[in-house]
């Protein structure tokens, strides 16, 4: 009888950190990374202190110096996180770390859930630290737990880079025990290590590059790459791709996997040497490639960097056997080509039914006809299919793309949204400066006083910690008000009236003005209880106008020339507002 | 090459389709057979299109190639459509009767398909359509439908019913074990094996 568990990746590398004893957790939500913290905060008593901070530079930095001070420290974000935490994370490979430090960067080839495809493994050399880079959950669960190792025997934070199909895919697990001992933080002086003025930098900078060779033996020897000789033909994979070459790779040929980098050079030219053509397959940017073209010598090398192989998405078995038959490696395609349907109506992702989100959008767009609408990451997102968003780049850049759009000579309204958790994330410092700098523009705060797309995180606004202890609400209005904003205005988005005479309101005032719209996230409000009578459309009042239909609702139907509400209606009520005709009221149960 | 017995379930988030992998998972455990599974996360889960792909015996990733997988369970209609090409010629579909419209079909007044038309177009594939809403709702929940279906395709998978059951078992809430373990049965027995 095994012991094994059936487990999502994050929650296998969640207990990882609890096997190697993780004593300090900080992070920000992001997909695919979430559900890490979400798994360890759901026992927070193991763990002596876990926080979602704010952001991730404030996550980082609050990490490391937990690892100054000996703890065992674990930060956690998606890849676009790591831009933010990019400041203090390039000058922490100089000071180093006592206690083990991990980053936990996950990665999302084809952005499920993103607005890039960027590649973390670029930020670990560039920031001079080792990078893991698991191919698999199990891999990724035994290479967490001795990344908190590595970090304390090289004195260096280690990247763990699982990308979104490791992170959210499953499969059998091997557990072990979670550590029982804990360390408690004592802070030693040492200015020349922590103080980074040049004079102190410059000599740690040479410390660094000293460690890298010492690290590249040290990754052969843990068992992170690997290599099988078979044959004159090779396959080198990295991360997840080294699973779909296990999978399709013929027998005869050989393979190399890189689970861990720098990739130490005289490892890898000796693989290369051994073989006369080489296929690298890597999803993303071609690192390994780069690294096996530089010690070739008269082999053929097929990749990415020739066109065997594209630069985006990610990688399927079926990826892999299409560049296999391309590069000669195989005679015939094992995998039928299929033609999904056609022409079938799309289903994204939308807003919930009853969500607070798109009443406002509805009234921006009924008062600000002519507005430009600059928002930002979160639910909200989706308002692009109301036609409401009309940008969106990173977080926090709603604000500040507003007042560059109003500051360049723009004439048009100017209207951003923006959630809570986002506006306290990076949001902030855009209003301050929108302000400050005479901007005219109208900033509509989307408060649902929760972390809602990641999965319902708390944050400073919610009233409560990671840990689920009690902790002053955060004013936006007050935060608003300091940052100099004078209008400030808080409005209830279910009621369509005072929303729209609100905006209407605002629309005439100058300067940076901002609105409040706050309602609890309807899917928070259902687990807490939220019960309200549903509506119905009455049919013999319906004109069949749409209007309601085109509010964009799922629990609006249409059929036979006049609308109807389904069971997904949560008693808004904000649909009744809109029917011009009446039509629309709350169910009475008979 | 390929060893494992690949599937796919279909449906909009929500719908409980992680949850009925997750039955398949545990099963596959209780056999100590190797599992790989992989799903849909996220934004994607707001009522949109998921999928959750599990391979019973696969020892390497998770993914399921287009046109290779044994078996398809969809909970709705469209979605089957959607997924279809990742059935192998000759594999099986167990799909909920059940069609629902995506909103964009009434804001953009496309003419939506009718069960009809998405049955005509699955024309071909050996399929099973059976009514797990009805099913879970006469076995004491609604929201028991992914496991009438699991009950359904069970003839299918190459698991033994107690394992299945213990699957179920494992998964679903403590007080709707009773429930669960009818509306699979029901779901089985809705389908002449």
């Amino acid at each position: 009888m095994n012991n094994k568990k059936y487990l999502l990746g994050n929650v296998a590398i969640a207990h990882a950190c609890r096997e190697a004893g993780v004593d300090f957790v900080s992070g920000y939500p992001g997909t695919p990374s979430s559900e890490v913290i979400e798994t360890l905060r759901a026992d927070p008593d193991t763990i002596p202190h876990l926080e979602w901070s704010v952001n991730e530079k404030v996550a980082y930095e609050n990490a490391l110096a937990a690892a100054w001070c000996g703890c065992r420290a674990l930060v956690t974000m998606k890849h676009v996180g790591v831009n933010v935490a990019a400041d203090p994370l390039m000058t922490s490979g100089y000071t180093g770390v006592t206690g083990g430090f991990v980053l936990l960067a996950a990665d999302d080839p084809f952005a499920h859930s993103s607005q890039n495809e960027q590649d973390s493994r670029i930020y670990a050399s560039f920031a001079k630290i080792p990078c893991i880079d698991p191919s698999g959950i199990q891999d990724a669960h035994d290479g967490m737990k001795l990344a908190f190792e590595l970090s304390e025997e090289f004195g260096l934070p280690v990247m763990v880079r699982p990308t979104t199909r490791i992170c959210h895919s499953k499969g059998d697990i091997e557990l072990g025990d979670p550590a029982t001992e804990h360390r408690v933080g004592t802070f030693i002086k040492n200015p020349k290590q922590y103080v980074v003025i040049p004079a102190h930098t410059r000599v740690l900078h040479k410390l660094l590059n000293e460690k890298q060779p010492v690290i590249k033996k040290r990754l052969i020897e843990c068992g992170f790459n690997t290599q099988t000789i078979r044959g004159t033909k090779a396959v080198i994979a990295g991360g997840i791709s080294a699973e779909y070459a296990r999978e399709v790779v013929p027998d005869d040929i050989s393979i190399a996997t890189i689970g861990a980098y720098p990739i130490d050079e005289e490892w890898l030219a000796e693989f290369v040497s051994r073989h006369t053509e080489i296929l690298v397959i890597e999803e993303m940017i071609p690192v390994i490639e780069g690294a096996v073209r530089e010690v070739a010598c008269d082999q053929k090398i097929y990749g990415k960097k020739n066109g065997y192989l594209p630069h985006e998405g990610e990688y399927s078995p079926s990826v892999l056997a299409g560049a296999l038959l391309r590069c000669g490696f195989i005679n015939a395609n094992p995998y039928q080509a299929v033609e999904p349907a056609l022409n079938l109506p799309v289903r994204p992702p939308i807003l919930c039914a009853g969500c607070m989100h798109r009443s406002t959008f509805y009234a921006m767009k009924k008062v600000f006809k002519d507005g430009i609408f600059p928002s930002d990451i979160g639910c909200y997102t989706l308002g692009l299919q109301l036609g409401a968003v009309d940008t969106t780049i990173c977080m926090g850049a709603s604000i500040t793309v507003a007042s560059g759009i109003n500051l360049c000579g723009e004439e048009r309204d100017v209207v951003c949204t923006i959630g809570d958790s986002t506006f306290l994330h990076t949001g902030v410092n855009g209003l301050i400066n929108a302000v400050y700098n005479g901007a005219n523009m109208v900033v509509v705060i989307l408060d649902n006083r929760i972390t809602a797309m990641t999965g319902h995180q708390p944050n400073p606004n919610t009233g409560i910690t990671a840990c689920g202890v009690q902790s002053p609400s955060l004013s936006l209005e007050t935060l608003c008000r300091a940052c100099g904003v004078s209008c400030v205005e808080t409005v209830d988005p279910y009621d369509l009236t005072l929303l729209l005479e609100t905006m209407r309101k605002v629309k005439e005032e100058k300067g940076v003005r901002v609105i409040i719209a706050r309602q609890p996230c309807i899917i928070v409000a259902k687990r807490a209880g939220m019960k309200r009578r549903r509506f119905m459309v009455d049919p013999d009042i319906c004109t069949g106008c749409q209007l309601c239909i085109k509010y964009g609702c799922p629990a609006i139907e249409f059929h036979d020339e006049k609308a109807s509400i389904n069971d997904l209606c949560t008693g808004c009520a904000v649909c009744a507002d809109i029917c011009p005709a009446a039509a629309i009221r709350g169910e009475v149960k008979r | 090459m390929k060893r494992s017995f690949d599937i796919m379930i279909v449906g909009i988030g929500g719908q409980g389709t992680i949850l009925a992998s997750n039955v398949l998972g545990e099963a596959c455990l209780v056999e100590g057979r190797s599992v790989r599974g992989a799903e849909t996360h996220g934004m994607a889960q707001r009522g949109g299109s998921v999928e959750s792909q599990i391979r019973i015996d696969a020892e390497f990733g998770p993914l399921i190639v287009p046109g290779t997988a044994d078996l398809l369970i969809a909970f709705d209609l469209l979605e089957a459509v959607r997924y279809r090409h990742y059935l192998k010629s000759g594999g099986v579909m167990v799909i909920n009767n059940q069609l629902v419209l995506p909103t964009s079909t009434f804001t953009t007044g496309q003419v939506p398909p009718t069960t009809d038309d998405i049955i005509g177009m699955l024309k071909g594939v050996k399929m099973e359509i059976i009514d797990a809403t009805a099913i879970a709702t006469a076995a004491g929940s609604p929201l028991a439908a992914n496991i009438a279906l699991i009950g359904a395709a069970s003839h299918t998978i190459p698991l033994t019913l107690e394992s299945l059951l213990e699957g179920v078992r494992r998964c679903v809430p403590k007080k709707t074990i009773p429930i669960n373990e009818k509306a699979f049965l029901d779901g089985r027995d809705a389908i002449q094996s």
